[in-house]
């Protein structure tokens, strides 16, 4: 497969999976790793207890770029004292921001969100907000400064598919800065349509972590991921009503099968 | 002083490196909020924490 990197925040990436390390046993986490072979890896940041707690980064291994969340944030001003707490952790300025008040869908708050990239910009963070697809809203975060747009393709942690494709499509067509598609993809086969329509990388964790043998899983999408991209490479041809494959000359018969009526 | 929303008694006015010591916390793998602003790492050994404060010690946990 030809060489065909991706830059964000002045880095280049060459794998376009992008995986989260939510709801792992932290054994289990190097294996999906070592599966999915991600270059880029989320976090997220919680209270800790001073005893008993293993430290998740002793699972992950070096050279990879972390992605730390700012879940938890109800407003921008949350995400950006959960960024700050996370660039002390010194794991580098790339900031997942996550901005959300409804519970029930953990739907992101696309307003808030805003201001917080405006904040992060601000203070040196390379961020990518989580969103929910819109264009005109797209367009104020890139105008801000966000390093990638991460519309959901449904509600995190749903497996449901790509059931904003249409908005997403016209995201991608539209915007300069990289579509990360992020949440709800639950098959290989929702981020490899993802790939194929354009989107710089997909972001993937339930459906890896809840899958009956996660590494597995995680090699699954790994592949998905690069076919869904060397297809949008290869550019997809177009679709008709039927076009024959074969040539319509030549038959044993004298005369092809009339078309039905 | 209130540690993750927990009161815990601090004898006297500590540096903020000593008090995570004091409360068994590894400083190298958490990053504090002291009256909900952020500790720059810099600052550890130097930032005195008096019983009155409000600490949140947070690190990294499995995310997506």
């Amino acid at each position: 497969m030809r060489d065909d990197p991706f830059r964000l925040g002045g880095r280049e990436f060459h794998s376009r999976l992008i995986l989260g390390s939510g709801k792992y046993p932290l054994p289990q986490i190097r294996e999906v790793v070592a599966a999915g072979e991600p270059d880029i890896i989320t976090l997220a940041l919680r209270r800790v207890n001073a005893q008993g707690e293993a430290n998740i980064l002793d699972y992950l291994p070096p050279g990879k770029t972390w992605l730390p969340n700012t879940s938890g944030a109800q407003t921008a001003k949350e995400a950006l004292t959960l960024a700050r707490l996370a660039r002390e952790l010194g794991c580098g300025d790339f900031i997942k921001i996550e901005v959300i008040v409804d519970a029930k869908y953990l739907w992101p708050d696309n307003e808030e969100t805003l201001e917080a990239v405006k904040l992060l910009v601000a203070d040196g963070f390379v961020a990518l907000p989580y969103m929910t697809p819109d264009l005109v809203m797209a367009r104020k975060m890139e105008k801000a400064g966000a390093a990638a747009i991460m519309p959901l393709g449904a509600p995190i942690g749903s497996n449901k598919g790509l059931t904003t494709k249409e908005l997403i499509r016209i995201m991608i067509a539209e915007l300069e800065t990289p579509i990360i598609v992020d949440a709800g993809l639950g098959r290989p086969s929702h981020a490899c349509e993802a790939m194929e329509m354009g989107a710089t990388a997909v972001m993937i964790n339930t459906a890896v972590a809840t899958a009956e043998n996660p590494p597995a899983m995680a090699k699954a999408f790994a592949l998905a991921v690069k076919a869904g991209r060397e297809a949008y490479l290869a550019g997809l041809g177009p679709t008709t009503e039927a076009a024959a494959s074969s040539p319509l000359t030549g038959f044993l018969k004298s005369e092809p099968p009339k078309a039905s009526q | 002083m209130n540690l993750n929303g927990q009161p815990f008694e601090l004898d006297q006015t500590r540096p903020l490196s000593e008090v995570l010591a004091l409360c068994g916390y590894d400083h190298t793998l958490v990053a504090v909020l002291v009256n909900d602003q952020v500790a720059p790492r810099s600052q550890f050994n130097r930032l005195e924490i008096k019983n009155s404060d409000n600490l949140e010690v947070v690190a990294f946990v499995g995310g997506g």
